[in-house]
């Protein structure tokens, strides 16, 4: 029976055509289809006659098969756009209470959508006033050593490398080299400013499009000791006066302005005072070998300007060879260079050694999908609700359909529906939104650095297509579905019991919401615990008290004498940096047992009091001897355990070690002692185990350490903070407790904790809304049948358990799915990922479902006790 | 509110009052021809296949489709539904016949052949 069956095309390749054909070209064009397709049958057999026909139909979309729209339709059309406006808003004007839920759950979460637009919007308009934009590309950086863990990868690169890419290739238009760190202050005649920018060569203004006020593009960055300011700062110097050809003073050194720049636009990435030229380190740093090296890969930026129509990959290419041919000049490692286009600098890899502010497309990724969460679990609210209070709609449906409506006009008019609630949403999403912006915006540093997030006219567009959008997206289902009912069963007597009997649909929404809320919850919680547990983490030295003292360019034995004399000081150290907030220095150590093999260690310098004033635990050895001012030689090295088992020497006995002579850094160094493992990195960090100490000479001299005895540490902060006004009038102080540095450098758990919590309440107000809405309709429409049980005599308790029940198995189940699904996503997927991370608790996974719980209890008794308290004879006397 | 109608009706009708140059293709030419020898049967599947037999390749649809439009735009052809069958899926054909400024064009560039033709001497096209 089957084979004799007729062929026929494939529906809904027809419907396509007759969808975007012109009618009067369609009916013969479907006629060849068809004839094409019988014959295509007989000779290529069933399957092949269908893809030629959905390929034909495709293929037909052409120019004049199209359909034009029809201006003698639209009038009619907007007449019944304005109807079906009218009976949206009476229709969301009769039942206030569903409407006011589907409103509040809709702006909750249009308002995140809202963040996440304005945030987008923001970080795609960075960098667009650069009129090459499409063509700059930035050389990024990866250093391998062998046979150990790679750097990370990083967005500068060596003077070298940008020296080669200028010199040696072609195919380039322009390369503009950069070197960061000139900073520090700017002196004219008595005035001082500090000053953060640039070193960049006479490339610069023909790759970036930054307006040169004054001063020639070409050459204001060739010469060596020129500067040019920007606006701001030149104005801060000389006030009126001109500032061309003036010389103004950086680290005892003259320079000559050769230009004024206009401010660095908002949405730049890369900020600056002042710019100076790069010919000048060529001077400066004459004698630093490093300076020029290969794997110097820490310091400077190479942008390069491709040719019209030019390809990154062949560039890339290019830069292969030249790594290639480069590979002997690093010792024992390999420097990779790729390219990143600029329109990816600012959201895109997450590089280090940024130039400025950028956000990581993880961020971004991650925000957007939470986004997407809320966003649908708030369009759930509304199709669940809709299609649950369907019924009360059939009537309508059935008339209209009686009077001559078709299924689209339904569609459309249910739809409209649901934009008016969305438009109406959006009010009070903008609302939340503005109250809400000043607080996300601060919730980072990062996101202080970048984000405006202004209601511009633009943003406001978007605002309006994301509600229509949403509007849509949540009307869309319900509408189709009572678009569909047939208008004769209708009134047939069908609208005692809703005709939706697969209820199974709004169930799982339901549960969706609730599964992502107490997943949420729990998320918040965990990451909370380990945001905790990191903070109190035992780093193996001491951190109380202790005060780290930036020193600028000021002589730190003189500050260390004057603050001596403070009673709450207990003791004092230098040292080059700040451990264990993310600060990572390192270089090359070679074995002492075997010359061919060497690693990477990190170090810090440091004076004879740190170890001591932090309480590190030596287990050989001694601590470094006093230096005399006059040594300015480093002698002696301090290494942690970890060095030990690296290059297996004295594993088992750390005093075996003692006395080595070891090459650090292309300096032979003596062993002096041998300290316990710490935490070098953050806490989280568990790949800086190799560290040693180094003898801080003079010059390196960053930090002073204070150890802080007192119980008022504000007032000894203020007394610390006045001698230093004696001390440097010309800086503020720049002073941090070593315990509010380590909560810092974990600001990144604090800010995903405050995102995480915001938007699990908001997913929780979500869902409980929903949860509501559907309690409370659900009392409605039992309350006779309740009252009927309760005539019969059912108890109270009975009749709340009726109307419960089916609460509680969804409720049940969401818990079931959700701390298992929690469970498993921090326990295998992310937590791996962090070293050193707390065990997760039973709590944890429990709060998530207690708080739910404990929300939807509330919701489900006020109803229904409501219902199970009603008198049955009021209830029923009107029936 | 009828005025309204009518005023935005007005713009919109784009053929076949329009010419659009009156230029013949190469491909247009073959398939006016294919028309004319289908004289009463000129349909585009049949004009399709016939075309195909002559010129010994096989000749798409959707292009056939697109120049008959073209043709029917310049006003060498003009068309008309024929009768339902059931071997289109209910669905009528379109049939083509030449009007006379399509047989005036095909003349026009017979002649432009011919007259090319008679100024080649004669033995450069004799060999093989």
């Amino acid at each position: 029976m089957k084979a004799r069956r007729d062929p026929r095309p494939p529906r809904w390749a027809q419907r396509l055509l007759n969808w975007y054909c012109r009618p009067e070209l369609a009916e013969d064009l479907e006629g060849d289809l068809n004839e094409m397709f019988s014959h295509n049958w007989r000779v290529l057999g069933p399957f092949r006659a269908k893809l030629i026909y959905w390929l034909d139909v495709i293929k037909f979309c052409r120019p004049y098969t199209i359909k034009r729209p029809e201006p003698s339709k639209l009038l009619p059309n907007m007449i019944m756009l304005s109807s079906y406006f009218k009976s949206a808003t009476r229709n969301i004007a009769r039942s206030k209470l569903f409407s006011a839920i589907n409103i509040i759950g809709l702006s909750v979460g249009m308002s995140v959508g809202l963040l996440l637009i304005a945030m987008l919007t923001d970080l795609l308009s960075y960098d667009r006033f650069h009129e090459k934009r499409d063509r700059i590309y930035r050389v990024t950086s990866q250093l391998q050593r062998n046979g150990d863990r790679s750097s990370g990868h990083m967005a500068t690169t060596s003077l070298l490398a940008g020296k080669e890419i200028k010199e040696s290739l072609t195919g380039v238009e322009d390369v503009a080299v950069i070197h960061r760190g000139f900073m520090g202050d700017i002196t004219y005649e008595e005035k001082v400013v500090p000053f953060g920018g640039l070193m960049a060569d006479d490339s610069f203004f023909n790759i970036f499009s930054f307006r040169l006020l004054e001063g020639n593009s070409r050459t204001a960055l060739r010469e060596p000791f020129s500067i040019v300011l920007t606006e701001t700062l030149a104005r801060k110097l000389f006030g009126g006066e001109n500032a061309m050809g003036k010389s103004v003073s950086i680290w005892g050194r003259d320079f000559s302005v050769t230009g004024i720049v206009q401010d660095p636009a908002r949405f730049s990435h890369m900020r600056f005072d002042a710019l100076g030229s790069l010919s000048t380190r060529t001077i400066t740093e004459k004698d630093n070998a490093y300076e020029t090296m290969w794997e110097n890969i820490w310091n400077a930026y190479a942008y390069v300007l491709l040719p019209p129509n030019a390809s990154a990959e062949s560039l890339q290419q290019r830069l292969d060879e030249i790594c290639q041919r480069k590979a002997n000049a690093v010792a024992s490692g390999y420097v990779q260079l790729s390219l990143q286009p600029m329109r990816e600098i600012v959201i895109g890899q997450n590089l280090g050694n940024q130039i400025g502010p950028y956000m990581g497309s993880t961020v971004v990724w991650v925000f957007s999908a939470m986004t997407l969460v809320v966003i649908l679990s708030a369009c759930f609210n509304y199709t669940n609700l809709s299609t649950a209070r369907s019924f009360r709609r059939l009537k309508e449906v059935g008339i209209r359909k009686t009077m001559g409506a078709v299924k689209r006009n339904l569609l459309v008019q249910f739809v409209t529906e649901s934009v008016v609630i969305a438009f109406l949403a959006l009010i009070f999403a903008v609302g939340i939104f503005v109250i809400i912006r000043p607080h996300f915006i601060s919730m980072e540093y990062s996101l202080q650095e970048m984000l405006v997030m202004d209601l511009s006219p633009k943003l406001i567009g978007l605002f309006i297509l994301f509600a229509l959008l949403v509007g849509i997206a949540a009307g869309f289902f319900p509408a189709l579905f009572l678009s569909r009912l047939n208008a004769v069963s209708l009134f047939k007597g069908g609208w005692t019991r809703p005709p939706f009997r697969k209820i199974t649909g709004r169930k799982i929404l339901v549960v969706f919401q609730f599964v992502i809320s107490i997943m949420f919850i729990s998320g918040t919680v965990v990451i909370y615990d380990q945001y905790k547990h990191f903070l109190s983490y035992d780093l193996g030295y001491n951190t109380e008290n202790i005060l780290n003292i930036r020193l600028g360019d000021n002589n730190a034995d003189a500050l260390r004498d004057e603050l001596a004399k403070l009673p709450e000081v207990a003791g004092q150290s230098q040292s080059q940096l700040v451990m264990s907030i993310g600060n990572y220095f390192s270089t090359i150590m070679k074995n002492p047992a075997d010359p061919s093999d060497s690693a990477q260690v990190y170090y810090n310098r440091v004076d004879e009091n740190f170890l001591v004033l932090h309480d590190f635990k030596l287990i050989a050895g001694r601590n470094f001897n006093p230096k005399s001012p006059h040594d300015t030689l480093e002698r002696e090295v301090i290494v942690s355990a970890g060095v030990l088992r690296r290059f297996n020497i004295g594993a088992d006995d750390p005093w075996k070690a003692i006395g080595m002579t070891v090459n650090v850094d292309h300096t032979d160094l003596q062993i002096v002692g041998v300290v316990e493992d710490f935490q070098y990195g953050q806490a989280n960090n568990s790949t800086t185990k190799e560290v040693v100490f180094r003898q801080l000479l003079p010059e390196y001299a960053r930090y002073l350490n204070v150890k802080l005895v007192t119980n008022d540490l504000r007032s000894t902060y203020e007394k610390v903070e006045q001698i230093w006004s004696t001390f440097d009038p010309n800086h503020p102080l720049q002073a941090k407790f070593l315990d509010d540095q380590l909560e810092e450098s974990f600001r990144g758990f604090s800010a995903s904790v405050k995102a995480g919590g915001f938007i699990a309440i908001l997913v929780v107000c979500i869902a409980s809304l929903g949860l509501l809405g559907m309690v409370i309709y659900t009392a409605e429409i039992r309350l006779r049948e309740m009252s009927i049980r309760k005539v019969f005599g059912a108890s109270e308790a009975r009749i709340l358990y009726q109307l419960a029940r089916g609460f509680i198995v969804l409720l049940g189940t969401a818990i079931a799915i959700a701390v298992p699904l929690t469970f498993l996503f921090f326990d295998r997927i992310l937590l791996p990922e962090v070293a050193n991370h707390a065990p997760l608790t039973w709590f944890e996974m429990v709060s998530g479902a207690g708080v739910v719980l404990t929300l939807a209890a509330t919701m489900i008794l006020s109803q229904t006790l409501k219902v199970a308290r009603s008198k049955p004879a009021e209830v029923l006397r009107t029936e | 509110m009828v005025r309204l109608y009518m005023v935005l009706r007005l713009p919109i009708t784009d053929y076949p009052l329009l010419m659009k140059g009156t230029h013949l293709g190469e491909f247009e030419e073959l398939v006016l021809l294919t028309i004319a020898a289908l004289v009463n049967d000129a349909y585009s599947v049949a004009i399709c296949d016939e075309l195909a037999k002559h010129a010994g390749r096989p000749v798409k649809l959707g292009v056939v489709h697109a120049v008959l439009h073209r043709l029917e735009r310049k006003g060498y052809v003009k068309s008309r539904l024929g009768e339902a069958t059931s071997v289109r899926g209910g669905k009528r054909k379109r049939y083509y016949t030449v009007t006379n400024g399509g047989k005036a064009a095909l003349v026009r560039a017979k002649e432009v052949r011919d007259s090319l033709w008679n100024v080649i001497p004669e033995f450069s096209l004799k060999h093989p």
